[in-house]
């Protein structure tokens, strides 16, 4: 699928399926995994990693700060909480005049809602840890720094995975908006598939699943990665 | 064996800002080298703040504090705190770490060789009553007794000179509390070190402590003397009425009737079946009790083994507290 897209619609050799339009047709994606759906597929999660590093690297300094500096911590947030209220659509459309039809663009909206997921989380998971332990810490002599390092950073991974599980799946869904700037992502199947004179089904169908496949196995990993960091919940008793 | 450290309270006052009583005030003290010192109180007496005054978690106004003649101001508050051990009711111990990476944390910020933690841990965890195995558990998979516990030999890791302990047992059920106090000072007599303890309970204090200070509402020190010399001459009206009218009870249980003159047992006595028979181990106080119940004026004394080592008179019992 080029940027300039073919008028009339490309619908391949056109099996019984395909020219019914049927709900879905098997072959039509076999057919064009390669050329549409693959490709669509890993520009979202190109699109979505570098949103959610951006976005989690910016809300992490700014949760770090927050920390240190209390007073910052329900400005920053409001700021964010701001942003997230800005429909993804019109804070598109602010930006082109800035950074035009570009990634740039999409990825500056995306990080923008990955910031008010993302610090909140970090913020609840460093100040979540028990006042208790960090007295412990401070009595047995450790610094500010080793405490946050070794004590309150430890403890607030389940909240920053928490954080970044809703973040990803979140990011995965808004980022098929991005096809409204740029021929990028599952979006622009969808798009595409919608603006023809009749809607081709098996398109949209299919890159709507490889999206809900995506954020399901993105999650998934995280979950896993949550495990992997945090062995002392798992062999709790009593 | 370490050395332990001797602590001197120098006019210190405490007040926090907004209040008009100040927490601390005026307080000095002079805790021996070795010395198990309880500070004891109604709440609101600036019994904790002082206690973490000692380490700098809570600064200072006016006075000093000093650790074996030099002040705690003289070094940087961290490494002041690594040289103390902490203990509070709480516990705080971090569940993320294994009960021996929790115990190592002092010696890891000394900078010990990994083999000489490793040797400590163990020997930390044999001291206060726990296997050597439990040093790969976690916290969430100890009991609050056990967790008490990790959280004494994690204080003691660094063999500091002097512990403080803020309340260490007031989370844990009566039972598990008992055996920990008489543990606790099991451990002051094998480890030597200074001990500052803080406590509201009376009872506590006066078993715990060699040396207990009485402070009041606005942290002024009401008495500062042995728990017998306490319950025997209190200071003013504060002080006996915080020590109970059971005073003289209070200081009866102090005793073990081991510590007791006794009276030769004889033939009668032994004959007599209606006197009460008590341990050795037993307090003064309990002796006293069972006597007054079985309406006996006397109680035979044996051993472990059973056999007579003498008798007690309930009158034995006057002469203790004149």
């Amino acid at each position: 699928m080029d940027d300039d897209g073919p008028v009339i619609p490309d619908f391949g050799e056109g099996s019984d399926c395909v020219t019914a339009n049927r709900t879905f047709c098997w072959d039509w994606a076999r057919e064009h995994w390669d050329d549409t759906l693959q490709p669509a597929l890993l520009q979202h999660l190109w699109l979505t990693a570098i949103a959610v590093a951006i976005g989690f690297a910016l809300a992490f300094a700014l949760a770090l700060l927050a920390h240190r500096v209390r007073r910052v911590e329900h400005p920053i947030g409001v700021a964010a909480a701001l942003l997230y209220t800005i429909p993804s659509l019109a804070l598109f459309q602010l930006l082109v005049p800035f950074t035009g039809l570009t990634t740039t663009t999409v990825e500056i909206a995306l990080v923008a809602y990955t910031l008010v997921i993302l610090y909140p989380n970090i913020v609840a998971g460093l100040d979540g840890a028990p006042p208790e332990v960090v007295e412990a810490a401070r009595g047995m002599g450790l610094t500010r720094r080793q405490v946050l390092t070794r004590v309150e950073l430890p403890l607030a991974v389940p909240a920053i995975v928490g954080g970044l599980r809703v973040a990803v799946v979140s990011t995965i869904a808004i980022a098929t908006i991005a096809a409204f700037l740029l021929p990028k992502g599952l979006g622009y199947p969808i798009f595409y598939a919608i603006k023809l004179p009749e809607p081709f089904k098996t398109e949209i169908y299919a890159a709507g699943a490889l999206a809900v496949a995506l954020a399901l196995a993105c999650d998934a990993a995280l979950v896993l990665l949550r495990r992997a960091f945090v062995p002392w919940t798992r062999r709790g008793a009593a | 064996m370490s050395s332990a450290a001797e602590i001197v309270f120098d006019r210190v006052t405490k007040r926090y800002p907004g209040r008009d009583v100040p927490a601390v005030d005026g307080l000095s003290l002079v805790i021996a080298a070795g010395t198990f010192c309880v500070l004891v109180g109604p709440s609101g007496a600036g019994k904790t703040t002082a206690l973490r005054m000692v380490n700098r978690l809570v600064g200072f106004d006016e006075g000093d504090i000093r650790i074996d003649g030099r002040s705690v101001r003289g070094l940087p508050p961290v490494e002041l705190r690594r040289g103390i051990g902490y203990v509070i009711q709480q516990v705080g111990l971090f569940p993320h770490m294994t009960v021996g990476e929790n115990v190592a944390t002092v010696p890891r910020l000394l900078g010990w060789r990994r083999e000489k933690t490793r040797a400590r841990v163990t020997e930390l965890l044999q001291l206060v009553g726990l296997d050597a195995g439990d040093a790969a558990r976690y916290p969430a998979e100890l009991s609050g007794g056990q967790r008490q516990r990790v959280g004494l030999a994690r204080a003691l890791a660094g063999d500091p000179p002097l512990l403080l302990m803020d309340e260490p047992f007031g989370a844990l059920d009566p039972i598990t509390r008992s055996r920990l106090q008489l543990e606790v000072r099991r451990l002051h007599r094998e480890v030597g070190k200074t001990i500052v303890f803080v406590t509201h309970d009376i009872d506590e204090a006066m078993m715990m402590g060699d040396r207990v200070a009485i402070m009041r509402e606005g942290g002024r020190l009401a008495q500062y003397d042995s728990p017998d010399a306490i319950l025997a001459r209190p200071a003013d009206d504060f002080v006996a009425e915080f020590v109970g009218e059971d005073r003289a009870l209070r200081r009866l249980a102090l005793h073990t009737v081991a510590a007791v003159p006794l009276d030769p047992a004889d033939a009668a006595s032994r004959a007599n079946g209606a006197l009460p028979r008590v341990d050795t181990d037993t307090t003064v106080r309990s002796a006293v009790s069972l006597m007054i119940g079985a309406g006996a004026d006397a109680a035979v004394v044996v051993d472990g083994d059973g056999s007579e080592i003498g008798i007690l008179p309930l009158g034995r019992a006057h002469e203790l507290l004149t």
